[in-house]
């Protein structure tokens, strides 16, 4: 078998940028726009990234729906919807940079759905309390990363598409480049760097029913971690409430919030409209408690409060589960979502994606009939752990992280819209810091030979085994084991079960053969991807486990409430232990300042009456 | 980097796919329809040599002409409104004064272009069905580069309707007085259809309002967006009234042929008509 | 129910169909038909997909012939017998269902990126563009573009004539340029690059773009007719051109 165990190829960047998603693609904007030399690796082509499946909206106070909108309402709607478990200082910076960078994409071409007026429209989401997601439709997450996409190629980044890093290597606690391979011959190539940028997304391809493309598999998270960095809240991964469950080849498949933010309306089998019975304490009073009410909110009327499908994703998610798990479930096993009652074309107007989506692959016509819809596993709130204000590892030097990849704006929940923002802010600080930082180092730090060549040899083990097991069933039967065991409701038994079944995966992992040559081979692919997916499983069982409460995207069976004195203070740190065992700590958060207890404590006119000086560079 | 044509996954030649449904359904009925409207039309046009009489009926009280001689501007016709413009030209026959107009509309129509091109030039005969030829540059040279002046057969064509309006009013006319027959109806629709399939000219949708980027920047521009949408209302649905007008304008012609060879027994007073 | 799938394997010097049986479950897409395969019998088998939901336009592919996105064709669509699922065809093969795109992505770098005119007292003071959401739905339209370039590749004029990609960007960018030129506040002008470089006029409008875009993107009648309309203006309308001399203006 012709492998090619050597490097192909060495290049040398100040800033390496893995993932071109969103966060990647801003990263490497800002990077470049500081004067660094930058590259971006991506493991797909261009443009592809996992950010145009979002489709409801990014969340920015930009005031033009609803004047009583102002960042402060932002952030505080953001550290509530995180359970009090986000890093405030980060939701800070996020609720007051949001708009900036909407408007900023909007002179790059983006082309936002507009109000009546002519500015840019925003929309209702669950948790947000003004209108506040920019949108197109509901294909908002396409718009943007076309958008940064062509931003990116005519600001002389350079783009290696279909290259996969393998390796991060770092000397004295500090990054020095990273190995990787090209899809298409599967030659190795050597990156040296002064910073790299992490922007790999999330590992929902852990569990069974998911959202999540193939390239799901945690790389950053890993990556990072065996670089020697921490992660963080790594026990709170969001099901989104609403994925498809039929037919079974599209179970998982995501159905956009924003169909609750158009008036989608949620029953059981028996035709209740359930969620008012699912609001929670903290939110008592916020809602909406009559249809007549919900009427009046969809007409516009200010005064009246939310309907009750705006809650949390975390909260109706649960209300969801709790419905089927009573008997009040569909037919496959879901909830109806009904958003046939709007006028069709307004529908098809609004949310044409998800009209198509239904109609091919089900079908359903939603403008007709309700939708059977039941949570599916989306988003990683936990990820690395970075500093507020650079992104950079907290433990890594160099290293920075943005975008799903990286923890601390969403705590335990993350608000819908809010993820757009989130890698449009963080995206572009990385970038920056990452740049600033490549352009005061002076060299390339040398990459050892042994060390290149020993994770060219450990990458293609796989291929030149003599026997072993097939990467795809293993990867099978672990989404089994997660979804079994971790999955949205845990329970300390569970839990360690999963961690025992983890243990034994280990050592499969290690077992795989995949048949083929090196040439664009996915069965090698995924021989490599399990791996990442296997300390990101294993880093959620255990804050899991660690984490005696239910609190947004962490249930425990085992300890139904939510813990207020302690809990609610402390975050869950990984890392990796000299040992090479996964070393598990708790860590308080950052006590409010003063500024901070005045935003939550202060009454909607308080705050809607405080609008902050609005800055514009052009 | 010179790619090579042939590849193991796909199939050469003329002709060849790997698809399985009925594609060749599409340029087999163009060849069939169009082929006939192009034979018939000569011949219709050619049969206006021997005078009025041919295309022109004029008895019984009814008054219908052949839309293929609208408006009828040689002095071959006795009447109408600009009959007798040109004098003496006997050698050719007056359809060839005013068809090539519309029939120009025709040729270098966007939707009729796709319609010959794939069913006449195989150009491709059908989409992914191999085109093996040696070259190919479309439109982009001599002579289908021509297809760019479209639009002044689109100015041309725009004369034609009310012509066909007045024709269609004519023929609502027996013995001087309002009636319905079935030529007149015929006529009628045939001059609606020739106006909406005129109406959602691409060339007209760009001329209206298309070429605007900003439709709501001044009261000039709102107005053309009104009409842009008119436009491409009638344009959305361009090539079935290309079909329907095209079919319809052989039938109008071929019905008052009958007429003038059978006589009014086959032309119904459905109405009115002293 | 059993289901045989005939598919392309091999590379462009050594390639062949070979026959797959899957058993075909409900509502299931030819991708899933693909994964099983790769799950079960060819681990190697190349393909590329992301999305699963037709969002992300990797997953093209021809099957029984026609262009298609694998995620979005159900197998109970598809007539009886074997299913043929072969790369797409335009692009140079590199193994399997998969091709080399990145032509693709020359063309796009070397357009002319949006350009924005400077903002208006109104805009500069609210740091948005004012556009009405009538001037903005045609930009809209084209901006669903998901890049799964099967438009590109049902495109004769690439897809049977290589040497055209010299000469021709292809709909894909057509739509891309109508989209920068019809956009109310962008201020280039990428007129004589739709006539000279981009090859506008290689098109013959028979609309295979339009009829496989899984977007229902009206490339032709909305893109690629109006970019021709407003090249005629400029290069082709006598009259126009004499007007433009005598008043000066467009």
């Amino acid at each position: 078998m012709p492998s090619l165990p050597a490097v192909s190829k060495t290049h040398e960047f100040d800033v390496i940028v893995v993932g071109a998603g969103g966060a990647g693609l801003r990263a490497a904007i800002e990077a470049s726009r500081e004067g660094a030399r930058t590259a971006i690796i991506c493991k797909s082509l261009l443009g592809k990234a996992h950010t145009v499946m979002a489709e409801g909206g990014a969340a920015a106070a930009l005031r033009n729906t609803d004047p009583r909108d102002t960042w402060k309402v932002h952030f505080r709607d953001t550290i509530r919807g995180s359970k009090y478990l986000s890093q405030w200082p980060m939701a800070m910076l996020h609720a007051q940079e949001a708009p900036e960078r909407i408007r900023e994409l909007e002179r790059w071409g983006a082309v936002f759905d507009r109000t009546k007026d002519g500015w840019i429209n925003q929309r209702n989401f669950g948790g947000h309390q003004y209108p506040r997601l920019a949108h197109v439709g509901d294909r908002t997450g396409l718009e943007l990363i076309r958008t940064l996409q062509d931003k990116g190629v005519h600001s002389g980044i350079e783009v290696f598409m279909e290259v996969t890093v393998t390796k991060l290597f770092t000397k004295d606690g500090t990054v020095t480049g990273c190995l990787a391979y090209e899809r298409e011959t599967g030659k190795f190539h050597l990156f040296k760097a002064k910073s790299v940028v992490v922007a790999t997304g999330g590992f929902g391809k852990a569990w069974k029913y998911n959202s999540n493309s193939w390239e799901y598999t945690g790389d950053g998270h890993t990556l990072a971690y065996e670089a020697g960095a921490e992660l963080m809240d790594m026990e709170f991964f969001q099901f989104h409430p609403t994925g498809m469950v039929w037919p079974p080849s599209v179970r998982g498949t995501l159905v956009t919030e924003g169909v609750r933010g158009e008036g989608g309306i949620l029953r059981n089998s028996e035709g209740k409209r359930f969620m008012y019975d699912y609001i929670p304490e903290m939110f008592q009073g916020d809602f909406a408690e009559t249809e007549e009410e919900v009427q009046r909110w969809l007409d516009g009327d200010k005064d009246a409060r939310r309907p009750p499908e705006l809650l949390t994703r975390d909260v109706v998610a649960r209300a969801i589960r709790s419905e089927v798990k009573a008997g009040r479930g569909t037919e496959h096993g879901g909830v109806y979502l009904d958003i046939s009652w709007r006028d069709a074309e307004y529908v098809k107007k609004k949310l044409p994606s998800m009209y198509h989506q239904f109609k091919e692959l089900a079908n359903v016509d939603i403008t007709k009939v309700p939708m059977e819809v039941g949570p599916t596993a989306h988003y990683a709130m936990g990820g690395i752990r970075v500093d507020h204000e650079s992104q950079e590892s907290t433990t890594v030097r160099g290293l920075y992280a943005c975008g799903e990849c990286a923890a601390g704006l969403h705590g335990a929940n993350r608000l819908g819209g809010n993820s757009l923002t989130d890698l449009l802010v963080f995206g572009k600080r990385a970038g920056e810091h990452a740049a600033r930082r490549a352009l005061e180092t002076k060299e390339h730090p040398e990459i050892p030979a042994e060390e290149v060549q020993a994770a060219i040899d450990a990458a293609v083990a796989p291929l030149e085994r003599e026997s072993g097991e097939n990467p795809f069933k293993v990867h099978e039967e672990l989404e089994e084991l997660m979804q079994d065991n971790a999955g949205m409701i845990r329970e300390a038994e569970d839990l360690k079960k999963a961690l025992e079944g983890l243990a034994a995966f280990a050592e499969r992992v290690r077992n795989i053969k995949v048949g083929g040559n090196i040439q664009y081979n996915p069965g090698w692919h995924e021989a490599l991807d399990i791996h990442n997916l296997l300390v990101c499983a294993e880093a959620t069982a255990r804050a899991a486990l660690e984490r005696e409460e239910s609190r947004g995207g962490h249930t425990r069976a085992d300890f139904p409430q939510s813990d207020a004195e302690y809990w609610q203070h402390h975050n869950i740190v990984l890392k990796k232990g000299a040992d090479g065992r996964m070393e598990v700590r708790r860590v308080p958060l950052t006590p409010w300042s003063d500024e901070v207890n005045r935003i939550m404590e202060a009454s909607a006119e308080e705050l809607s009456g405080d609008t902050h000086a609005e800055v514009h560079p052009l | 980097m010179a790619e090579t044509r042939s590849s193991p996954a796909h199939p050469r030649g003329f002709f060849q796919t790997f698809r399985k449904d009925a594609w060749w359904s599409y340029p087999l009925f163009t060849v069939i329809v169009l082929g006939a409207f192009g034979v018939y039309s000569l011949w219709a046009a050619y049969t206006g040599i021997a005078g009025a009489e041919a295309f022109h009926y004029l008895d019984h009280g009814r008054d219908y002409l052949s839309p293929f001689y609208s408006p009828c501007i040689t002095d071959a016709c006795a009447e109408g409104p600009l009959a007798g413009t040109i004098t003496g030209v006997t050698v050719v026959t007056p359809a060839l004064f005013v068809m090539w107009m519309p029939l120009g509309l025709r040729a270098t129509c966007y939707y009729y272009r796709k319609a010959y091109y794939r069913a006449f030039f195989a150009s491709p005969v059908a989409c992914s069905v191999d085109e093996p030829r040696k070259k190919y540059s479309g439109e982009a040279a001599f002579p289908f580069v021509l297809q760019n002046l479209h639009r002044y057969f689109l100015y041309l064509a725009l004369l034609f309707p009310p012509f066909l309006l007045y024709d269609a009013w004519l023929a609502f006319q027996v013995n001087g007085s309002f009636a319905v027959t079935a030529v007149a109806l015929v006529m009628l629709a045939n001059a609606l259809l020739l106006t909406g399939f005129t109406f959602g000219c691409h060339a007209l949708r760009h001329w209206v309002g298309g070429r605007l980027n900003c439709f709501s920047c001044s009261n000039v521009a709102k107005g053309r967006y009104g009409l842009w949408r008119g436009v491409t209302w009638f344009n959305k649905h361009h090539g079935k009234w290309a079909w329907v007008s095209l079919v319809w304008v052989g039938l109008t012609d071929a019905y008052i042929r009958a007429v003038i060879h059978f006589g009014p027994s086959i032309d119904p007073i459905l109405f009115g008509g002293a | 129910m059993k289901r045989t799938l005939t598919i392309f394997r091999g590379t462009k010097e050594n390639g062949r169909y070979e026959d797959y049986e899957v058993e075909q479950q409900e509502g299931m897409v030819v991708l899933d038909a693909i994964h099983r395969i790769q799950a079960e019998q060819a681990t190697d088998l190349a393909c590329r997909w992301n999305c699963k939901a037709g969002k992300c336009g990797s997953c093209s592919a021809e099957i029984n012939g026609k262009a298609k996105l694998t995620c979005m064709t159900r197998m109970d669509t598809l007539p009886d017998g074997p299913i043929r699922v072969g790369p797409v065809k335009t692009f140079p093969l590199q193994k399997d269902l998969v091709t080399d795109v990145s032509w693709n992505y020359r063309v796009k770098k070397r357009i002319t990126p949006f350009t924005p005119k400077t903002y208006t007292p109104e805009e500069a003071k609210k740091g948005e563009f004012n556009m009405k959401q009538e001037d903005i739905d045609r930009v809209q339209e084209f901006r669903k573009c998901i890049e799964c370039f099967l438009c590109q590749n049902v495109c004769h004029v690439l897809r049977d004539f290589p040497e055209n990609k010299e000469v021709f960007d292809g709909p894909r960018y057509m739509i891309r340029l109508a989209e920068l030129e019809m956009h109310p506040k962008d201020d280039a002008d990428r007129i004589p690059y739709v006539k000279e470089t981009s090859g506008v006029g290689h098109c013959n409008i028979t609309r295979c773009c339009t009829e496989v875009c899984p977007e229902n993107i009206v490339i032709t009648d909305n893109g690629i007719i109006p970019l021709k309309e407003r090249m005629s203006d400029r290069y082709y309308d006598p009259l126009r051109m004499i007007w433009r001399k005598l008043t000066g203006k467009s």
